[in-house]
């Protein structure tokens, strides 16, 4: 495919995009819907907003240097095609998640960035650690995705209606909906997964296992950043209550102070720039879960300015990379000599990041002090949680930007050399951007984040962006931040030193839970289908009579009223013989007995059938009965003598096993007999029985006329049974016969 | 006499569960067996007792006030004395033959080759 060709979908895209700025900076909102299941209310809806342009322009600028840059970077690489063919895939997940109008557009676009995000991981799949990653990637942000859709169904019907403007319209009734909190974690769970909050963050920087293009588009500018989308798209409904503000600072800032810590430990580029976007992702999160408009302002403005800057220097690190062979810092040093152009890019993007005069990371910075210092609850602790992670981050900014390109090469036998225009302007374009709205932040602030805040905040709110604020608190605690991270960066051979074992992450707790799974699956498995028919059958059993007893004794209106015992002798004694045929079939050890006892079960059942009005009953008792026990004679001499093959410990427990079903039993018929009779339909039989059928005897009446078509059947039932008999008395056949 | 018939019932249900789940398969046919009956009872006693009363119309076509054993369960019944006894017979023939090809009416020797080995060290009874 042609570099050009392909270049121009994004480009397109992107021209497109910039077009729609004004007509969205002055509110209007471009929506589209397509009916697609109409009776579920379901429409593949999209809409353009603030919040979705501000996300597209990112998503197809990036994406159009990302191409560019992976047309060099991957110029060697076999399937450099199939990898386009992911980007731009991925690109158009995105577009459609940022751009949905609808709760189930948007969740299955989010899915699809979240496969595509594993395709692109695994994109080296020969290596095993690719594969490892893109598994866990996949398996924690697919979780977080499930937990998603059951926000998504529970916030529809308590809005009863899956349509978004409707739903960020309808914030008072969710906030005081009694599924709030049910929605608010669920949703959480999708959004922090995506976005590598604390304690899902251990993926991101497992996703490194990418190619760098990848890590520079997904795991830094774009698909990360979803769930910051999805709290900030649904703030306005779901944010602004005291659930909202504690869970989002909280996790917010530790996962900023953690991966601002553990960013300046790591000396493998791309390892320093995954952990300092966990940390940015923590801060855009506090900010969020902030709400105040200045943090909502402070959040949409970081969130564009770290896309830039992180993809810049992302690159920048896949140029050093290509341009010298590796990506150690230890070994790295003086490439400003022989990549000027990488390292101006990676110099620029490192002072944004780390908040200096002039570019637009200072400004950002500024505004992420001031939001804290006006935090609705302890905002010093919040001050000092920013400050502490913004120190962090400026060392790790020197470590990335700074280190590789100044001074003198560490490591005499690397050879680097210059790299090609396309490694070195997709860098430089979005840290010259950075710069640029230094120096223009006004019109950036009009046009692009305003009408974003807006959609955030649910409401406008004023955003007049200002690169010099004057001599103020805020400026103090930038200049103390900056000393404090050079300090930091002055003492990095501490911090690198200590970093020989890997230490405790919530990855082993990941790590443990896949591994035991499968275990607790086969545990489960063998106790429960051992292959023993006999323990299936009590399982099955067991469970329908104790839900059986569990409907008997909840749904007891009062204490169950014992019909009072009557009936005669002979009634009695019937009983009894068959109680007693019963229990002597279970106990005895020989055959003919046990034979015997199911005839006299057989005889006495048919005996209560004479005495309470069913002769026809009766009468195919004692034939049937009669048959089956010359059957039995017929085959028992061929089986084997009873033996006791239980031990006592099993054969008392399979006792009360059955002695609760036998009990179970008898109450179900107690309390059915204690209940009205409704006789309709036998009083309908009854009367139609000679005109209609023209049989005084009812019971054949309704066997051979009105459900003849049952008797039918049955007889089919019984033929198919005497075949199936046939065929097993049969003598083998030779071939079977010779063992 | 319905509260008599509900241990009856009760006392079958519970003597064929204890059958069915023996190891020894003939002990399941007698199992089996017992638990139709049981089966049977029940449909018969919960659609009440009524004495000496079979479901019949009188010759000259006129229903009499008292009433009458109620034809529809005894339908039912009737279909399932029947069905049993085709099942009954059809498993007491399979377990015969299974007897002749396997040599043991055990469950749990009952295995396949490959399984043996696996099964072996599970014979722990549970």
């Amino acid at each position: 495919m042609l570099p050009a060709l392909l270049l121009s979908i994004p480009l397109g895209l992107f021209a497109w995009f910039a077009l729609q700025i004004g007509p969205v900076a002055t509110g209007q909102l471009l929506q589209v819907s397509v009916p697609w299941l109409p009776s579920l209310g379901v429409a593949l809806s999209f809409r353009l907003d603030g919040l979705g342009l501000l996300f597209a322009l990112l998503i197809t600028g990036i994406g159009a240097l990302v191409l560019l840059y992976a047309s060099s970077y991957l110029h060697d690489h076999p399937h450099l095609k199939r990898f386009n063919g992911f980007i731009l895939a991925f690109m158009a997940a995105m577009l459609g998640t940022v751009l949905a109008g609808d709760l189930i557009t948007l969740f299955i676009f989010w899915e699809l960035t979240g496969l595509c995000s594993f395709l692109l991981i695994g994109f080296d799949y020969q290596q095993e650690a690719s594969r490892r990653a893109a598994f866990q990637a996949l398996l924690v942000t697919g979780a977080g995705g499930l937990a998603l859709l059951a926000g998504i169904i529970l916030l529809g019907q308590s809005v009863g209606s899956s349509d978004l403007t409707t739903i960020l319209n309808s914030g008072d009734l969710l906030r005081s909906h009694s599924l709030y909190l049910p929605i608010l974690i669920l949703m959480l769970a999708g959004a922090f997964t995506k976005s590598a909050q604390f304690p899902f963050h251990f993926w991101l920087p497992g996703a490194m296992a990418a190619p760098t293009p990848v890590s520079a588009y997904l795991h830094s500018a774009t698909m990360v950043k979803l769930g910051i989308f999805l709290m900030a798209r649904f703030s306005p409904v779901l944010g602004g209550t005291d659930s909202w503000l504690i869970c989002l600072t909280s996790v917010g800032g530790l996962t900023l102070l953690l991966g601002a810590a553990k960013a300046i430990q790591r000396t493998d580029l791309k390892q320093i720039l995954a952990w300092t976007t966990v940390s940015a992702l923590g801060m855009l999160t506090l900010l969020l879960g902030l709400g105040t408009p200045l943090a909502t302002t402070a959040a949409m403005l970081l969130l564009a300015v770290h896309a830039l800057y992180k993809s810049s220097l992302f690159l920048t690190a896949g140029a050093v990379d290509h341009g010298s062979g590796t990506r150690d810092i230890r070994r790295l040093g003086g490439l400003g000599r022989t990549m000027p152009q990488v390292a101006l890019a990676a110099g620029l993007a490192a002072l944004s990041m780390a908040g200096m005069l002039p570019l637009a990371g200072f400004i950002a910075k500024e505004l992420f002090y001031e939001a804290t210092l006006h935090a609705p609850y302890s905002p010093w602790l919040i001050t000092a949680v920013a400050f502490l992670g913004n120190s962090l981050t400026v060392a790790a900014a020197l470590l990335a930007g700074y280190l590789p390109f100044y001074g003198t090469l560490k490591d005499t036998e690397l050879h680097p050399h210059q790299v090609d225009l396309r490694l070195w302007l997709p860098p430089l374009l979005p840290a010259l951007l950075g710069l640029l709205i230094g120096f223009f932040p006004a019109a950036f602030g009009r046009l692009l984040l305003a009408p974003a805040v807006a959609q955030v905040a649910g409401k406008p709110v004023p955003v007049e962006l200002a690169l010099w604020h004057g001599f103020n608190p805020m400026l103090l605690i930038s200049v103390v931040t900056l000393g404090a991270g050079l300090a930091l960066f002055s003492l990095r051979n501490h911090f690198q030193m200590q970093r020989q074992s890997p230490g405790w992450d919530t990855e082993q707790l990941y790590d443990l839970l896949l591994a035991g799974l499968p275990r607790f699956a086969d545990m489960i498995t063998s106790y429960l289908q051992n292959g023993r028919l006999r323990y299936y059958l009590m399982i099955v059993t067991g469970t329908a009579v104790a839900l059986m007893a569990a409907t008997l004794f909840t749904s007891s209106t009062g204490t169950l009223q014992l019909p009072r015992p009557d009936g005669s002798l002979h009634e009695w004694l019937t009983a009894v013989i068959i109680l007693a045929g019963a229990l002597m079939a279970t106990l005895t050890d020989s055959r003919l007995a046990a034979v015997a006892a199911l005839g006299v079960v057989g005889y006495g059942v048919a005996l209560i059938y004479i005495l309470f009005g069913a002769p026809d009953l009766a009468m195919t008792q004692f034939c049937i009965e009669t048959l089956s026990i010359i059957l039995f004679v017929l085959v028992l001499h061929k089986l084997p003598r009873f033996t006791l093959l239980s031990s006592t410990r099993s054969r008392l427990r399979d006792m009360v096993i059955a002695l609760g079903v036998g009990s179970v039993m008898t109450m179900l018929v107690w309390r059915a007999v204690s209940q009205p009779l409704i006789p309709s339909l036998s009083t309908w039989f009854m009367e139609q029985s000679l005109p209609a059928g023209h049989g005084r005897n009812v019971v054949n009446v309704i066997l051979v006329d009105f459900r003849a078509l049952d008797t039918l059947g049955e007889i089919t039932v019984l033929a198919v049974a005497a075949l199936g008999v046939y065929a097993m008395l049969k003598p083998r056949s030779g071939k079977e016969g010779t063992d | 006499m319905e509260s008599m018939l509900a241990v009856v019932i009760g006392g079958l249900y519970a003597a064929g569960m204890y059958l069915m789940v023996r190891r020894s398969i003939v002990k399941m046919i007698f199992g089996l067996a017992l638990l139709g009956n049981a089966a049977n009872l029940l449909i018969f006693t919960v659609g009440r007792l009524t004495r000496g009363r079979p479901p019949h119309v009188p010759a000259d076509g006129v229903l009499s006030a008292l009433p009458v054993a109620d034809p529809v369960p005894q339908a039912l019944i009737l279909t399932a004395i029947v069905i049993g006894f085709g099942v009954q017979a059809f498993a007491l023939v399979l377990i015969k033959r299974v007897y002749q090809t396997v040599g043991s009416d055990d469950q749990d020797v009952m295995v396949t080759e490959n399984q043996g080995q696996e099964k072996l060290g599970q014979e722990e009874e549970r």
